[in-house]
């Protein structure tokens, strides 16, 4: 074989590849892209109902409640707010091990037709005095930043 | 005063290294010997310098001597002695402390076990060497000062994380940093080659034991980690495709196919641009995590940095240390002499496709990692990519590197012909379809997806090893003749067959632990029982414990198979009170087939007054809770870690340790870098 016909070879093979790649890249892209709204957002901008997004805030003081569904599993309802407006949001399994109320919160899930944000992962990692910045920006945003104490 | 010393060290390293960056490269131009020696002194001094430095933040650490800084912030006096040293390197400062002195240490290998190099590479390998050593203590020096004291010392440390106490993510950083600053002699080596103009097969046979030594600590870095997030987070998950983890594993795909297409660059001479292409981006890919990770643009648990000015001056180092030798690439490469031709099916044609494939895997990751970072960069939108992404741009990418690396080792260099490859395949084809059967007949709800990813396993690890009974003939000579055939087989053959035979096992462990993963998430009250994937977990209620630095509840299962006890696991959940956090500690079994794990979470009690206490005290009685069934989850780790030994076998291979066309002198018996 000649070293052109190599090279084409080489090229077609590379092309193909990256072909691949770019075509299931940008399909699974246009699918999984999730977007993070604050509870102000999500009232302003009519997020459509089962779309998958992220949403984030602080959980609201005395808003955590929670009870046993009849197939014995822990249902947890609570309001995350940005201090300007807060959203439903109802979540079934173990808390993650830093939920407090008054903390920062990411929920990953979908807007219900009934306006309750159905949360299929919670994000609280971090520790007390952290906040993610998406949350922080949240609260900036609404203009609420300096009541909280703006943690680090 | 110890400390005091240690960041004396620590400048007179940095003084070192720079020495160590102009001398021996004036001496390789002028072709001066004296003036190119100098660069071994002083890489090893500049390693003397910052181990000297290591250790006297190690001594703080353990001393708990809260006068000096990061060791307030980081520790505590009521933590175990173990936590107490590993928090060293479990913070900002300490881990760049750390990263550099792993860069100087194979900065001090390279001056040390390169005596057969040609003095003018070996000169300009460690000034390469030292110029990232520079601009690594310079940042320690200026902008994250491990040793900074306080006045007045406070009377305890505010506690190391206590995500971080915990004995799999003690070692995860050095093994992750072996790896990362590994590919930095790949790296120096390619450098120096573009400078110098020239690359031969000596000089990928150089390059080939720093890769196999960086790729083997980065494979056990990762696994380390990916295990840690198994059992401690609590998901029962052990990849969560977290930009964290991407950024480690960047530099693992390009790092694998740095390993392959410098056997090409070695035994054929060809590939070579593309070797050294794929050596400076191992290495961008590794600052590229460090910055990712420490810089604090993503958020987690190893974020430590907070201050802009360090992301800044990581990212100028970034800019100069990518965009230079990309530069120096772009001018170079293109007068570098192509070598070795090779038909497309040959074995160097498979290796190319594994390459490709690498590299494109490698692009959807830093895609999927990065693009949220732009888009927020750009106009502050949020988004994030999540499993689904990875899971179906990266899987199918993964499939064809999986044949081709059965594939391949049954093919000839230069031109190889399918049919005859295809033919020694077939035990491997019909074990793969055995197992593919038997998926599909005996388990229920096995998907095709499922039975073909057994079945890839089943043809991997079977391919490995007709692939070594090929070479040494077995059933076909007397046993005895094939013992000794396998005897004398080089150990970079056998590295290769075990790490190949580890891919299988790694495999079988993603496929059955995605498919068949039994979750049960409840409530559960002493006395009661439930039902996991025919393993019974009777819950006996939990109990409060005092650790040396936490508060735990504990609670008891007893887990039962058809009436005969199994094991006894006792999740818990710990309050660290000094930095007011509450961990997860999965109880796991392992039956080496399967996990069985369990999590307790908070009793049930109804709502929860806020600013209470870490635990509610009022209760039914009835405890929230996760059990899993997690098959074959452990061969996810073992397979790393055979892959990791693989390469430690190949490693050893005394053909690296021969400097070709140099005679070598008798070498100590150990690898240079193996015991590390």
């Amino acid at each position: 074989m000649t070293r052109k016909r190599r090279r084409l070879y080489l090229l077609a093979l590379f092309m193909v590849g990256l072909g691949t790649a770019t075509a299931l890249t940008l399909m699974a892209f246009q699918d999984n892209l999730v977007f993070f709204y604050s509870p102000s957002d999500l009232l302003a901008k009519n997020v459509p109902p089962n779309r998958a997004v992220r949403i984030g805030g602080l959980v609201e003081q005395g808003s955590v409640e929670r009870r046993s569904t009849t197939d014995s599993k822990v249902q947890v309802r609570f309001r995350i707010t940005d201090l300007s407006h807060e959203v439903a949001v109802v979540y079934v399994g173990i808390i993650p091990d830093l939920f407090r109320e008054g903390q920062g919160v990411v929920a990953n899930g979908k807007l219900g037709a009934d306006g309750v944000f159905q949360a299929s992962e919670l994000l609280a990692k971090h520790d007390e005095k952290y906040m993610p910045p998406e949350v922080a920006d949240a609260l900036k945003k609404s203009g609420r930043w300096q009541e909280t104490g703006a943690p680090k | 005063m110890i400390p005091e010393i240690g960041h004396y060290a620590l400048v007179l390293a940095l003084a070192v290294a720079a020495v160590q960056v102009v001398l021996p490269l004036i001496g390789a131009a002028r072709n001066d010997t004296a003036l190119m020696e100098t660069g071994r002194s002083a890489a090893v001094a500049q390693f003397g310098f910052i181990a000297l430095a290591f250790a006297c933040l190690t001594q703080s650490y353990v001393a708990s001597d809260f006068s000096v800084r990061t060791v307030a912030d980081n520790s505590n006096s009521a933590m175990p002695l173990l936590y107490k040293f590993t928090a060293t390197w479990g913070n900002h400062e300490g881990s760049m402390v750390l990263w550099v002195l792993i860069l100087s240490l194979f900065g001090a290998c390279v001056a040390t076990f390169g005596r057969n190099l040609p003095p003018a590479l070996r000169a300009r390998v460690l000034a390469v060497q030292a110029m990232i050593g520079v601009a690594f203590l310079a940042f320690i020096v200026f902008t994250s000062n491990p040793f900074l004291r306080l006045d007045p010392a406070p009377v305890d440390g505010s506690d190391l994380n206590p995500l971080l106490q915990d004995p799999g993510l003690a070692f995860h950083p050095p093994f992750l940093y072996l790896g990362y600053v590994g590919f930095s002699t790949t790296f120096s080596f390619a450098i120096a080659a573009l400078i110098e103009g020239q690359v031969d097969p000596a000089w990928a046979r150089w390059v080939r034991p720093w890769t196999l030594a960086a790729w083997s600590a980065l494979t056990v870095g990762i696994a380390m980690g990916s295990w840690w997030a198994y059992y401690e987070l609590g998901w029962g998950g052990w990849w969560f495709w977290d930009p964290v983890e991407n950024a480690s594993f960047m530099p693992w795909l390009i790092g694998t196919a740095l390993l392959h297409s410098a056997i090409v660059a070695e035994k054929r001479d060809a590939l070579k641009t593309w070797t050294i292409l794929l050596a400076i981006l191992a290495f961008a890919l590794s600052l590229i995590g460090t910055f990712l990770v420490r810089s604090g643009v993503l958020t987690s648990v190893h974020a430590f940095a907070v201050d802009p000015a360090r992301g800044l001056f990581i990212l100028i180092i970034l800019v100069v240390a990518i965009g230079g030798p990309l530069a120096l690439y772009a001018w170079r490469a293109p007068a570098l002499k192509t070598g070795g031709l090779f038909a497309a099916v040959s074995r160097e044609g498979a290796m190319v496709l594994n390459n490709l494939l690498l590299a494109t895997a490698c692009a959807t990751v830093f895609l999927g990692t990065l693009y949220p970072l732009f888009l927020d960069a750009v106009n502050g939108t949020k988004v994030s990519v999540g499993p689904p992404f990875f899971n179906a741009t990266f899987v199918p990418l993964m499939i064809p590197v999986a044949i081709a690396m059965i594939v391949a080792p049954l093919m000839t260099w230069k031109r190889g012909d399918i049919a005859p490859a295809l033919a020694r395949l077939w035990p491997g084809l019909a074990a793969a379809a055995i197992v593919a059967a038997t998926v599909l007949i005996y388990i229920g709800g096995a998907t095709a997806l499922a039975a073909f990813g057994m079945a890839l396993a089943a043809w991997v690890s079977v391919g490995a090893v007709i692939e070594i009974a090929e070479r040494v003939r077995l059933f076909r000579v007397p046993l005895r003749d094939s013992l000794a055939r396998a005897a004398g087989l080089p150990r970079a053959a056998w590295g290769m067959t075990v790490a190949h035979f580890g891919v299988g096992l790694f495999i079988a462990g993603v496929t059955a632990s995605s498919a068949w993963q039994t979750e049960k998430v409840q409530l559960v009250r002493p006395g009661e029982s439930i039902d996991v994937a025919g393993y019974n977990f009777t819950f006996k209620g939990a109990v409060e414990e005092q650790g040396p630095n936490y508060i735990a509840r504990r609670g008891t299962f007893e887990v039962t198979r058809n009436g005969r006890p199994v094991t006894t696991l006792y999740p818990a959940k710990r309050f660290y009170p000094v930095q007011r956090q509450t961990t997860t500690e999965a109880a796991i079994h392992t039956l080496w087939i399967a996990d069985l794990y369990a999590v307790i979470g908070d009793p049930d009690e109804g709502s929860r007054e806020s600013g209470g206490p870490a635990f509610p005290t009022r209760s039914d009685g009835a405890w929230a809770t996760r059990l899993y069934y997690n098959p074959l989850v452990p061969w996810i780790w073992l397979g790393a870690l055979v892959m990791a030994l693989g390469g430690g076998i190949s490693l050893t291979d005394r053909r690296h340790r021969i400097g070709a066309p140099v005679p070598a002198r008798p070498r100590p018996s150990t690898a240079p870098a193996a015991g590390e």
